[in-house]
């Protein structure tokens, strides 16, 4: 079909940080806060199971500089991940109908972000209530 | 030459870097820069007519429309994919602006990009209906409510501009991958109530070059002019797949004699 020689441009290697897709690479690297906030628990879980001195322990650890500054860093991280996880949400389902008509894609970010943060603060509630 | 072919005096003046490449000269794509007069109403197109006709006759640039219907005047505009007929030149004042080919095409001259693969990729996945019960002429229409209407409308307004190709960085890694618009258009028809050749369509879609290739970056449906929504249309075939794939004990599928042999020997 072509006559010519088509000229065919490198891959850019670091597309991930220019601005169309900062709010992606944040999504993705993120994540990694969410799996690090699972394994702390996961590591209280085999704690507890193990016997009292080392649930204290891993209580004591938890209570750390280090623990507390690894916290906020989750924690910045999982708000960044839940923001950009329930913008891209609407776009990763079927449409969704209400009554009769398909479910604006706002609706549901609206939606999930409502809940999140429903739930955040429901826990940070929860949290305070049991405290001894 | 028409008295309003060119605008005026008081026009004002941007420069306009092109990414050239003529195979025959270039060993690889330079930058040519052109100073184009512009009035507020001209759009990046009329620019680029504006130096074919006064400054230069040898850019190479496809067009049609100009109004944003026959999606021919796709190209990066500022390091963004866009039609030069929908983006107009004031936004860019004082420049200078930096027009390039489509990213993730091969350059096939200027601005021309090489469209073989995308066109293959249309006709691959079966662009039409194929009715799940053939009716006569004398048992009427194929019905449909509006809701089912819904469900894939906005995947019919794809004017195959490839602006979402340009967007996707998985395209630019791998051109196998059948990508935003072709999959846009196959949802268009997967997602219709009246069509019965979803499992011939899906045959595709579970591919490594099919819906997997994708990873929700969601650039394409920013980009697209047509607000067709690509991005969603990758992501339901992944969530039928990813069915296909853990149901495929419990149901059977109607048509798995048909058309799908020869794959596992």
């Amino acid at each position: 079909m072509s006559r010519g020689r088509p000229y065919v441009r490198p891959v850019e290697p670091y597309w991930w940080a220019h601005p169309p897709y900062l709010a992606y690479t944040l999504r993705e690297v993120t994540g990694v806060a969410v799996a690090g906030y699972a394994l702390i628990l996961l590591a209280g879980l085999i704690a507890l199971a193990r016997g009292e001195a080392h649930y204290v322990a891993w209580l004591n650890f938890l209570k750390s500089p280090w623990s507390l500054v690894l916290h906020i860093v989750l924690l910045a991280g999982l708000i960044a991940h839940v923001w950009t996880w329930f913008r891209i949400m609407p776009k990763t389902m079927p449409r969704l109908s209400l009554g009769g008509s398909i479910m604006p894609q706002t609706l549901i970010s609206a939606a999930g972000l409502v809940l999140a943060a429903v739930t955040f603060i429901t826990i940070l509630l929860l949290a305070e209530w049991v405290r001894p | 030459m028409p008295p309003d072919d060119a605008p005026g005096k008081n026009a004002r003046e941007i420069p306009i870097k092109v990414l050239r490449y003529r195979s025959e000269i270039d060993r690889e794509p330079v930058l040519q820069t052109y100073r184009v007069p512009f009035t507020d109403d001209m759009s990046v197109l009329q620019g680029l007519q504006y130096i074919k006709d006064h400054l230069d006759g040898t850019l190479s640039f496809r067009w049609s429309c100009r109004m944003a219907i026959c999606g021919s005047c796709g190209m990066m505009i500022a390091g963004e994919p866009k039609l030069a007929c929908m983006t107009v030149l004031r936004d860019f004042y004082p420049g200078p602006l930096t027009i390039e080919p489509l990213a993730h095409f091969p350059i096939e001259r200027d601005l021309v990009i090489t469209v073989g693969g995308f066109v293959k990729k249309i006709e691959s996945i079966y662009p039409y209906l194929i009715p799940k019960t053939r009716r006569r002429l004398d048992e009427g229409e194929y019905l449909q409510t509006p809701l089912q209407l819904a469900r894939y409308e906005s995947f019919s307004d794809c004017i195959n501009c490839m602006l979402c190709y340009a967007a996707c960085p998985q395209f630019a890694e791998n051109p196998d991958f059948i990508g935003p618009g072709a999959m846009a258009l196959l949802q268009r028809y997967n997602g219709d109530s009246r069509d019965g050749a979803q499992n011939k369509r899906m045959e595709l879609v579970h591919t490594d070059n099919g819906a997997w290739s994708c990873t929700a970056v969601g650039y394409c449906s920013e980009v697209c002019p047509k607000l067709v929504d690509p991005a969603n249309a990758v992501n339901q075939n992944k969530t039928r797949s990813a069915l296909d794939y853990f149901l495929r004990f419990l149901v059977r599928r109607a048509d798995a004699s048909a058309g799908s042999s020869g794959g596992a020997a």
